[in-house]
């Protein structure tokens, strides 16, 4: 199973500034440690939000949003994905994560569907349908 | 940093014992089992560090076992110390301490414990790289004493984080036979009396190819499934890449060990789409590529460039892998660089040379230059003694016999291969296409 750890943006992230020297050492251990436990699948970072635009959908309408955004905690900095045998490794992988900010850092810890926890449903058959256009 | 400032847990760390409710009960249950979680993290790492020691697998395995339980039994009241790994190593060390001192005072040799006693209490520093002791593991699992059979359930459980029972399930064999294999794959390595010393030269470059074989055997028995429940399967991929990626960073100038990985990744990357929602096999060229794992296909392509990056000569998995990313680069069957693999699978008979990779080729120049050009290569391997009862020649034969419209000869072969198959799904798939061709003529 796949995790994806989440990175919060911060004050500092949306300024663009680049984290201090001990914090990307940590990271930079944190990360050899999934590497060599084997765990390790992606990770990145991401620019500030003054960077990014959004796409809005309402009342039928679409609209184009620049950047930056201002709701800090909501956005996103970063993010790491691991694949572990269990939910519990997981758990104790983010446990090990260090602080991704100077001050006040949140991680959120989201699993990722694979094709199995889809089942069999309508609807998904109808997915496979579509992607099927080179099969028999 | 501190134990407090990184578990962001409530309260304090870990729950006391003696809750008395309800609460407090399944609370310690959670914690043993976050306890068991960091312990199989840690698990191969002290039993490398261990064996180091012990100079005995076995031995090893038990002194890790007896770190579990100290933590067990500490950790609920002083919460998961802040470098659990190096904990855990420790208390195995004084485990393996106690052991040889109560041996060595058996034998009446107490005069010599002091200085060994010593050197062996060393705490590791807390940030020690314990890699070399990781590869001596993977090389003493994968020792050539050892019958591949047993080089890969040894492999899976000292290694890898498999219990007896999951290995046992996925090589279809009861749980006592597979911990007898064990068991047995222990002696024969105590009994052997190894120098555990780390190999050089060219006894290094033999040793490594063996931990590449028995990871690649382990892959594919997962991949192919041969046999086995079908849960497991998946799980002997995951498996067989974790350790690969590991030792990717165990030996990182080893070019074959980064193709082994790449090669890997590549196939893993197919894994959802190589078997339909009724769990029928699809073939490579019918596969819905929209579902290949573009993750799996990035990492699969880095491993490859640094693994030409290393070696000026290609060695076979490189090859393989430089095989497996020209489908993962094609976006459609038809962009599929069929005159390259035909090559790369010369290069690789070169090589290696096997009839399994002949008929490959014989594919891929199918596929190049024609079905007849490819049914002629494929007919020259109809004698080889080493192909015989391998299913998958007659349902070449019978896939290039069905493309130059030899319905009659096509619609046996198919069911040829059907008889040889050991898959119950593959056999299906067979002979669907031997009824197809049956329904093709008569039409």
């Amino acid at each position: 199973m796949r995790f994806m750890i989440v990175v919060k943006a911060s004050k500092d992230s949306e300024a663009g500034a680049m984290p201090p020297q001990e914090m990307l050492t940590a990271m930079a251990d944190y990360h050899e440690e999934l590497a060599k436990a084997g765990v390790l699948l992606d990770g990145n970072g991401l620019h500030p939000t003054s960077k990014g635009w959004r796409i809005t959908w309402s009342g039928g309408k679409k609209k184009i949003v620049d950047g930056p955004f201002t709701e800090t905690k909501e956005l996103i900095a970063g993010y790491t994905i691991i694949q572990v045998k269990t939910r519990e490794e997981a758990i104790e992988w983010a446990n090990r994560f260090p602080n991704p900010q100077i001050d006040d850092g949140e991680i959120e810890i989201r699993q990722m569907y694979e094709l199995e926890d889809f089942g069999e449903s309508e609807a998904i058959e109808r997915f496979r349908e579509i992607g099927v256009a080179t099969s028999k | 940093m501190n134990a407090a400032g990184r578990r962001h847990q409530p309260g304090p760390p870990l729950p006391a014992r003696d809750d008395g409710d309800v609460i407090g009960l399944v609370k310690s249950r959670e914690t043993h089992r976050a306890i068991e979680t960091v312990f199989r993290i840690e698990r191969a790492r002290i039993i490398a560090v261990l064996t180091r020691f012990a100079r005995d697998v076995g031995l090893a395995e038990e002194f890790a076992q007896d770190a579990l339980i100290a933590a067990l039994r500490h950790w609920p009241d002083t919460g998961v110390p802040d470098k659990p790994g190096a904990w855990l190593i420790a208390a195995a060390k004084r485990r393996a301490v106690d052991h040889f001192r109560r041996a060595k005072m058996a034998e009446g040799k107490i005069a010599l414990l002091g200085v060994e006693a010593e050197s062996m209490v060393g705490l590791p520093d807390l940030d020690d790289d314990i890699g070399d002791e990781m590869l001596d593991l993977m090389f003493i699992a994968c020792h050539p004493v050892l019958p591949p059979e047993a080089r890969v359930a040894l492999t899976l459980r000292l290694v890898g984080g498999l219990t007896t029972e999951e290995i046992a399930r996925a090589f279809l064999v009861s749980e006592q036979a597979m911990a007898q294999r064990i068991v047995r794959a222990k002696r024969s390595l105590a009994e052997a009396q190894l120098a555990f010393e780390r190999p050089q030269g060219t006894e290094r470059t033999e040793r490594l190819s063996s931990v590449l074989e028995i990871l690649y055997l382990v892959f594919n028995e997962g991949y192919s499934a041969t046999k086995g429940e079908d849960w497991m399967r998946p799980q002997l991929c995951n498996e067989a890449l974790r350790l690969g990626r590991i030792l990717a960073g165990l030996a990182p100038s080893e070019s074959e060990v980064h193709g082994l990985v790449s090669l890997m990744e590549l196939q893993a990357s197919r894994l959802a789409a190589r078997i339909d929602a009724a769990g029928m096999p699809v073939l490579l060229l019918d596969q819905n590529r929209a579902r290949w794992d573009r993750l799996l296909i990035k990492r699969g392509l880095a491993a490859l460039a640094r693994a030409e990056k290393l070696s000026a000569r290609a060695g076979p998995y490189t090859l393989q892998a430089t095989i497996a990313a020209c489908h993962a680069r094609a976006r459609t069957p038809e962009e599929t660089e069929w005159v390259r693999i035909a090559a790369l699978y010369a290069a690789l008979a070169a090589r290696i040379p096997s009839p399994v990779v002949e008929l490959n080729r014989a594919v891929a120049i199918a596929m190049a230059f024609g079905p007849a050009a490819g049914l002629e290569l494929a007919d020259q391997l109809a004698s080889d003694v080493a192909l015989r009862g391998y299913h998958l020649l007659p349902a070449v034969r019978a896939d290039l016999l069905m493309k130059l419209g030899r319905l009659i000869e096509a619609g046996a072969e198919f069911k040829r291969a059907a008889s040889l198959t050991q898959n119950d799904r593959e056999r299906a798939l067979l002979l669907q296409r031997a009824q197809s061709c049956d329904e093709q003529r008569l039409a």
